[in-house]
C-alpha cells in the first residue's frame, strides 16, 4: 500500500533548478496492477525511483505499508528496498558468469537469510517463473525472455509488497513481451501481487487495471482501464504454472 | 552477511578477471618478496659477520696506537702516537686479575718467497700467547714458543691461505722461506679459521717477535731507540671481565704514558664487543636500507591496485547499482569492495612470501650468503601487504559505495 501526497523532487542543475516532480499525489493499494505512463523527460524514472526508495524525495510524503519513507537515510532506505520492493529492469540487470539460481539468491544474501532458505526459495521463485530447468544456466546462455523471467523470479524472491517494473517489455520482441506481461498477470491475478510499471508504451500501459500519466513533473491523469488487455498465453513448452 | 562469503564472493569477481587480478596481485608479490628476501639476506650477512668477529675470540681486548694532539705555538697538530714494548712489559706485570693471556705484536707488510711464489703478506712478530689470545689452532706442526723468542730463532707459523698459496699441496713443515730476504724456517701451519671480510686471519705469517726486532722490522720497528708495538691483545677470562679489565689497562697506560687528568689518552682500547656493536649498528641500517627500498616497491604495487579497483568500480556501475536495489547497503557495498583489494593483497602478500623465502634459500644453496628466515620478518611483510591493501582499497570501495543507486542502474 503507498501513499503519496505532494511528492516533488528537484535537482539543482549549476545555478537552475529542476523540477523533476512537482507536486504528486495518488494512493495505490495492495494487489492493484497501475501503469505509471508519460514521455521521456514527464518525471516517471523520477518518481519510480521515488516509489523504489532508490531515491528520497525533496518534499511532500510518502507511506510505504504504514511507514514513512520520506526522511529515511541510505541505509534505512536500502533495508525497505530489499524488504519491500521487487525491481525488474528493462536490461535484466543481471550478473554475469552467474547461474540463474544464484542471481535470484542475490537478493537474500543482503537480507540475512541462511543459505539452505536462500537456495530453497531462489528455487521456487524460478519454478514459479516457469525456469525450473533453467536454473543452472548462465544468463548468456538463456534468451532475452528467460533472462527476464530470471530478474521477475529475482524480484519476487524475497516476497515484496510491490514489484516494481522499469519498460520491462522494452529489450524484448513483441512476442516475448507478451509472454512478460502475461507472467505479470498472472502474479497480479493469482498471487494479488501488487505491479506497478513503468512505461512509455500505451499498449504496455493497457494491460494493467489503471494508468497513471505525467506529463513534466506533474500528474496529468489517473483513470481506470476497465478492460485491460489480456496478454496471449504462453507456448506451451515455455509453460507458465 | 557473513565475512566468508564476502570472501567467496571477492574470489569470484577476482576469477571473473583472472589476468588483470593477477598482473595486479604481481606488484605487491615483487614487493613482499623483495622485502622478505632481502631482510632475510640481510640478517643472514649480519650473523655471518657477528658470529665471524665471535671467532677471532669474544673477550679480546685490543690496545692500539692513538692520535696525540701537540700544540705548537698558535698551531696544533695531530700525529700518529707509539704503543712500546715497555707498555706491553707494564700491563703484563700490572694487570693481574681477570686477564687470561696478553701478547704484544708487531705487524708489517713483507714480501715473501719459496721458490718461484712470491707475495706481499702482513708479517707478525708475536710471542706464544698470541695462539690462545686470539683463539688459533695448530694444523700441523707448533706454534711460536718462548725459546723461539729467547733464542730469537729464524722460525715462522703460517697461515693456512698462506701456506696452501705458498707450497700447494707440499709438506710445508720444515721449508725455508724467505722473508724480504730473511730465511726463515716454517715450524707449523694454523688452522683455517675463515675470512672475516676486514682482514683474512688465514693469510698470515707470524714470527717471534724478538727475532722480527732483531732481524726483520729494523728501524721500522723503532721510535727514540725504543722497541714499538702495532697492537696488544689482552683476553679477559670471561665477557663480564672486558670492562674491568680494560679500565685497569686504561688507568695503567695513562700513567705510563703521563697524560694529564684533562687529556686525551694517546691510545685507543677497544673491546671486540664494541667492534660487534659497531658493526651490527652498520649491517642493521643497511638491512633497513634494502628494506625500505622494498617497502617502495610494496607501495608501488599498492597504488596499482588502487588503479585497477578503480577501473573495475567503474566497470561495474551497473551491478552496484543492482545490488544497492535489490536491498545492499552502503556499509555492505563498501565491505565488499574493501574485501576484494584485501584477497588481492593478501594473496599477493602470501605469494610473495613464498617467493622471497625461495630466493632466501636459493641464496643459501648457491653459497652466496647464509640467509635467514625469521617468522618476525614474514608477519611484517604479510602485515605490510594486508595495511597496503586497507589503505588504498578504502577510496575505491569508498567510490563504489557512494554511487547513486538509480544513476549506477542506468550507467552505460
Amino acid at each position: 500500500m503507498i501513499l503519496a501526497e505532494n511528492l516533488s523532487k528537484v535537482f539543482a542543475m549549476g545555478e537552475n533548478e529542476v523540477r523533476a516532480l512537482d507536486g504528486a499525489s495518488f494512493t495505490i493499494g495492495g494487489g492493484e496492477m497501475v501503469a505509471i505512463m508519460g514521455p521521456s523527460g514527464s518525471g516517471k524514472t523520477t518518481l519510480m525511483s521515488i516509489i523504489g526508495c532508490l531515491d528520497a524525495p525533496t518534499g511532500g510524503r510518502y507511506v510505504l505499508d504504514g511507514e514513512p519513507v520520506e526522511s529515511l537515510g541510505e541505509n534505512e532506505l536500502a533495508a525497505v528496498r530489499g524488504k519491500k520492493i521487487g525491481f525488474v529492469f528493462q536490461q535484466f540487470n543481471l550478473l554475469a558468469r552467474t547461474s540463474a539460481l544464484e542471481n535470484v539468491m542475490l537478493p537474500q544474501l543482503y537480507a540475512g537469510a541462511t543459505m539452505k532458505e536462500r537456495a530453497e526459495r531462489a528455487r521456487k521463485a524460478l519454478e514459479r517463473v516457469g525456469l525450473g530447468d533453467r536454473m543452472d544456466h548462465n544468463p548468456n546462455e538463456l534468451s532475452g525472455g528467460q533472462q527476464q523471467r530470471v530478474a521477475i523470479a529475482r524480484a519476487l524472491v524475497n516476497e515484496p509488497s510491490i514489484i516494481l517494473a522499469d519498460e520491462p517489455t522494452g529489450a524484448l520482441d513483441s512476442r516475448t513481451g507478451v509472454e512478460i506481461m502475461s507472467l505479470f498477470q498472472s502474479l497480479h491475478r493469482d498471487n494479488g501481487q501488487t505491479v506497478i510499471l513503468v512505461t512509455h508504451d500505451s499498449y504496455v500501459a493497457r494491460h494493467t487495471d489503471r494508468i497513471i500519466r505525467l506529463s513534466d513533473g506533474r500528474i496529468v491523469s489517473d483513470e481506470k482501464n476497465p478492460n485491460p488487455i489480456k496478454a496471449g498465453a504462453p507456448r506451451p513448452e515455455e509453460g507458465i504454472q | 552477511m557473513l565475512l566468508s562469503e564476502n570472501f567467496l564472493l571477492a574470489l569470484r569477481a577476482l576469477k571473473a578477471n583472472t589476468l588483470r587480478s593477477a598482473l595486479t596481485m604481481l606488484g605487491i608479490v615483487i614487493g613482499v618478496a623483495t622485502v622478505v628476501a632481502l631482510l632475510a639476506i640481510g640478517n643472514g650477512a649480519t650473523a655471518s659477520i657477528t658470529s665471524d668477529i665471535e671467532g677471532i675470540g669474544s673477550n679480546l681486548i685490543t690496545v692500539m696506537p692513538g692520535r696525540q694532539t701537540i700544540s705548537m705555538h698558535n698551531s696544533t697538530q695531530t700525529q700518529t702516537s707509539y704503543l712500546y714494548f715497555s707498555d706491553y712489559e707494564t700491563l703484563s706485570k700490572r694487570v693481574v686479575s681477570n686477564v687470561s693471556g696478553i701478547s704484544p705484536a708487531f705487524s708489517s707488510s713483507y714480501k715473501i718467497k719459496y721458490g718461484s711464489e712470491s707475495f706481499q703478506v702482513s708479517v707478525t712478530g708475536v710471542t706464544e700467547d698470541y695462539f690462545p689470545v686470539r683463539s688459533y689452532d695448530i694444523e700441523t706442526g707448533r706454534g711460536i714458543t718462548e725459546s723461539d723468542n729467547d733464542a730469537r730463532s729464524r722460525v715462522a707459523v703460517l697461515g693456512a691461505q698462506t701456506a696452501g698459496d705458498l707450497f700447494g699441496n707440499l709438506n710445508p713443515l720444515g721449508k725455508d722461506i724467505s722473508v724480504n730476504g730473511v730465511k726463515f724456517q716454517v715450524v707449523g701451519v694454523l688452522q683455517a679459521k675463515g675470512s672475516s671480510g676486514f682482514d683474512n686471519p688465514d693469510d698470515v705469517v707470524l714470527i717471534p717477535l724478538e727475532t722480527g726486532y732483531a732481524k726483520l722490522f729494523g728501524s721500522a720497528a723503532l721510535k727514540d731507540g725504543k722497541q714499538t708495538l702495532s697492537v696488544i691483545l689482552l683476553s679477559a677470562d670471561t665477557s663480564e671481565a672486558v670492562d674491568s679489565v680494560i679500565g685497569q689497562s686504561e688507568y695503567l697506560l695513562r700513567r705510563e704514558h703521563d697524560i694529564a687528568p684533562d687529556e686525551e689518552s694517546d691510545f685507543n682500547i677497544s673491546s671486540q664487543a664494541d667492534f660487534l656493536s659497531a658493526i651490527n649498528t652498520v649491517t642493521q641500517t643497511l638491512t633497513i636500507f634494502l628494506g625500505a627500498i622494498a617497502a617502495i616497491s610494496l607501495l608501488v604495487g599498492g597504488i596499482g591496485i588502487m588503479n585497477i579497483m578503480l577501473v573495475s568500480v567503474t566497470e561495474r556501475t551497473k551491478e552496484i547499482g543492482l545490488r544497492k536495489a535489490v536491498g545492499a547497503s552502503k556499509d555492505q557495498i563498501l565491505l565488499q569492495f574493501l574485501i576484494e583489494t584485501m584477497t588481492l593483497s593478501v594473496l599477493g602478500g602470501l605469494i610473495g612470501i613464498l617467493f622471497g623465502v625461495s630466493i632466501a634459500w636459493g641464496f643459501t644453496i648457491l653459497g652466496l650468503i647464509t640467509s635467514i628466515v625469521s617468522i618476525g620478518n614474514i608477519l611484517m611483510a604479510f602485515t605490510f601487504a594486508l595495511a597496503i591493501g586497507l589503505f588504498f582499497g578504502i577510496y575505491p570501495a569508498y567510490r563504489a559505495a557512494s554511487l547513486h543507486p538509480m544513476e549506477a542502474l542506468r550507467y552505460e
